[in-house]
Parts: C-alpha cells; structure tokens; sequence
C-alpha cells in the first residue's frame, strides 16, 4: 500500500501494524487497517473528513442518516465509498 | 442571476416546478483553477452549474471538493453522473449524489462509447425509468434523435438535452434540423447539452427555439474563460430574443430598404 497515510486519529496505525485487534475495510479501493471497533464516525474523523461535505456508502447501501455514523462499527471486509462533488460537466 | 435584457422580453425558464432566471447552464470542469472557474460562472449569469460525483482522495490533505469554492446557497447543483457506461452504475451515481441533501436533481448521462462519448440510448430511457419512479428529477442528456427525445420524455425526464455536437468537441450545432424538430415535438423543456464552441454556436443554437444551453468546455477551455462566460450569456439571450422575435423571411432576390419613388431626376 504505497498511499497508505498515517491516522492522525491512530497515530501508531499503519498497514504493516495491522494483527489481532484490528480491521481492515476497504475505503475507496484500498484496504486500511485500524483498530477494532472503529466506528464510520472515527474513520472520517482520521481522514479529516466533514460528514457534511462528503455522501458514505457502506456496502453499497447509501447511509443517508449521518446520526448513525458514530455507532457503525466497521469490519475487515466491509467496503466504504466516500465520495464528494467535483468539477464536472 | 438576472437576464441582460428586461425581463418582459422573455419568460423564466420553468422545468418541473421550478423557474430559473438564466438560460445558460454550466459546468464546473476543467478550469485551470478554483479561481478561474469562480470567475467565470459569476461572469456567465447561470444559476444552475453542474458538479459530478467521485471518490475523496484520502491521501491529499488539500481537498479538491467543489463546495469548498462554490456556495450551494447561490448557486442551483446540478450533480451529473458522467463517467457511466450502464444505467446501474448512473442509478448508483445519482442516488449518492441526492444523499449529498441539496436537491432530487440529477444529469443523467450513460455513455456508450469511450471514443466519441456518444450516449447509450436504451441505457439512458432505463436510468431515467427508474429514477423518475423514485422522485428524481431527470435531466437527460441524449443523442440529437428525435425518437430517443420522446422515449426519454415518455420515461418521465424534465428536461432532455440533445448534443450540438460531442462533449468537448467546440465543432457547434451539427444538425440544427434535428434540435429544432426535437424542441417543436417534445412538451418538456429542451436543453441543448455539449458542443457549443463559441458565442456564435450559443446564438445558433438559440435560434433554432430551445430553452436553453449547458456547457462547460466552451468556457473553461477559453484563453479568457470570464470574457467567453460573458460572451456567452450575452449570446444565449441574444438568439433567444431573435427567436421569439421572429426573424424576416430568407430572399434570393433584393429588396431596397429605401423608397423607390421620389427619387430626384
């Protein structure tokens, strides 16, 4: 995973350090570990993300209630797409 | 967002249940910068701009969302599902980008070919099926074909909005003929969508009586994209007014303008 980026939120976090007692989703492609019972709400807050300014897709079903993203645990295997508006025509 | 002209000259633009006070629609892509595109849009009048839906690149910090340059309280977003080569994929496009929460409005595009960006027909009368059923509403871009503009209007579109020509392309209005059958045949609004090179092309294109125009590559492929926006919503209103105000018969033949009695001998 050479893009992996290092969490602000788990600092000591990295691809290499994922064992027991982490997860690994799939966020936007790439597999990324964190720690077990990292909830949606913490993985946006690692990547700096405003809940307001982005749309969560958690295995293909849209999550429309942003209230729920602090009590969604994330799993190895789940596939997280988060996606924003760009430029376009 | 105001017309140059007094506004008794011409209606609002209404489709669905909503008026726009511009008949120029734009795009957001392609600028050289956040600053540029600004610019321009301020410059083009439009109200409705246009934004597609991707993935947050998660290894940039510097974040390249579009809200952060453009105020969604100002402008009207129009999310796109460009990019889409079957209508599951524009359906899951245009579902993430209603869950953005600004509106149930959605630029359909399915595309068929990767080559000349040609849109999938029957791709496309599917996708609009579909999600007029769930309330959106569809705006959708399509081939200068009259049948396909009446089964996407069938399907439950708003508006359909044939091509003057191909994305990105600048070549014009190819087929006045088939825009203006388009536009007498259908009773919602026809937008022509891509094409359109310059202000010429847009006061063409307006000639041939359609609604409006939605562009991007016009302007954000100009030298000066502020000076082609102006250009442009000067062009839009132009070739509508000369529209409705209905232009002289074509002659092969002259006619003086000046009287040709009382002439001295």
């Amino acid at each position: 995973m050479p893009n992996a980026r290092r969490s602000t939120i788990f600092p000591s976090m990295t691809p290499i350090a994922a064992a027991s007692g982490s997860i690994t989703p799939v966020v936007n492609g790439e597999p990324r570990s964190f720690p077990a019972g990292t909830t949606l709400g913490d993985l946006l807050r690692a990547f700096e993300l405003d809940p307001r300014m982005v749309v969560v897709e958690h295995n293909r079903a849209i999550l429309r209630d942003r209230a729920i993203y602090d009590s969604l645990a994330l799993a190895t295997g789940d596939a997280i797409e988060i996606v924003h508006f760009v430029g376009g025509g | 967002m105001t017309t140059l002209a007094a506004p008794v000259l011409d209606s609002p633009l209404v489709i669905a249940d909503r008026e726009f006070h511009s008949r120029l629609l734009v795009g957001t892509g392609k600028y050289t910068s956040n600053d540029a595109m600004v610019r321009a849009i301020e410059a083009s009048g439009a109200e409705v701009v246009t934004v597609a839906v991707r993935r947050v690149d998660l290894d940039r910090t510097n974040r390249d969302g579009i809200l952060h340059h453009l105020d969604p309280s100002r402008y009207f977003l129009l999310a796109n599902t460009a990019g889409c080569y079957t209508a599951d994929e524009a359906i899951r496009y245009a579902r993430l980008a209603r869950a953005a929460g600004f509106n149930e409005w959605i630029k359909l595009e399915v595309i068929g070919d990767q080559e000349t960006l040609l849109p999938d027909s029957a791709g496309l009368i599917e996708a609009t099926r579909v999600l007029a059923a769930e309330g959106f509403k569809v705006m959708a871009y399509t081939n200068d074909d009259l049948i396909t503009a009446l089964r996407l209007e069938d399907a439950g579109a708003v508006a359909v909005m044939p091509l003057a020509s191909p994305i990105g392309s600048g070549l014009g209005l190819l087929n006045p003929y088939s825009i203006r059958t388009i536009k007498q045949r259908l009773g919602v609004p026809v937008i022509v969508d891509a094409g359109v090179g310059t202000a010429s092309d847009a006061c063409i294109t307006m000639e041939q009586g359609v609604d409006g125009i939605l562009m991007n590559t016009a302007l954000a492929a100009a030298a000066d994209p502020a000076r082609m926006a102006a250009a442009m919503r000067m062009a839009v209103e132009a070739g509508r007014l000369a529209y409705l105000a209905g232009r002289m018969p074509r002659r092969e033949v002259a006619v003086p303008s000046s009287p040709t009695t009382g002439l001295i001998a």
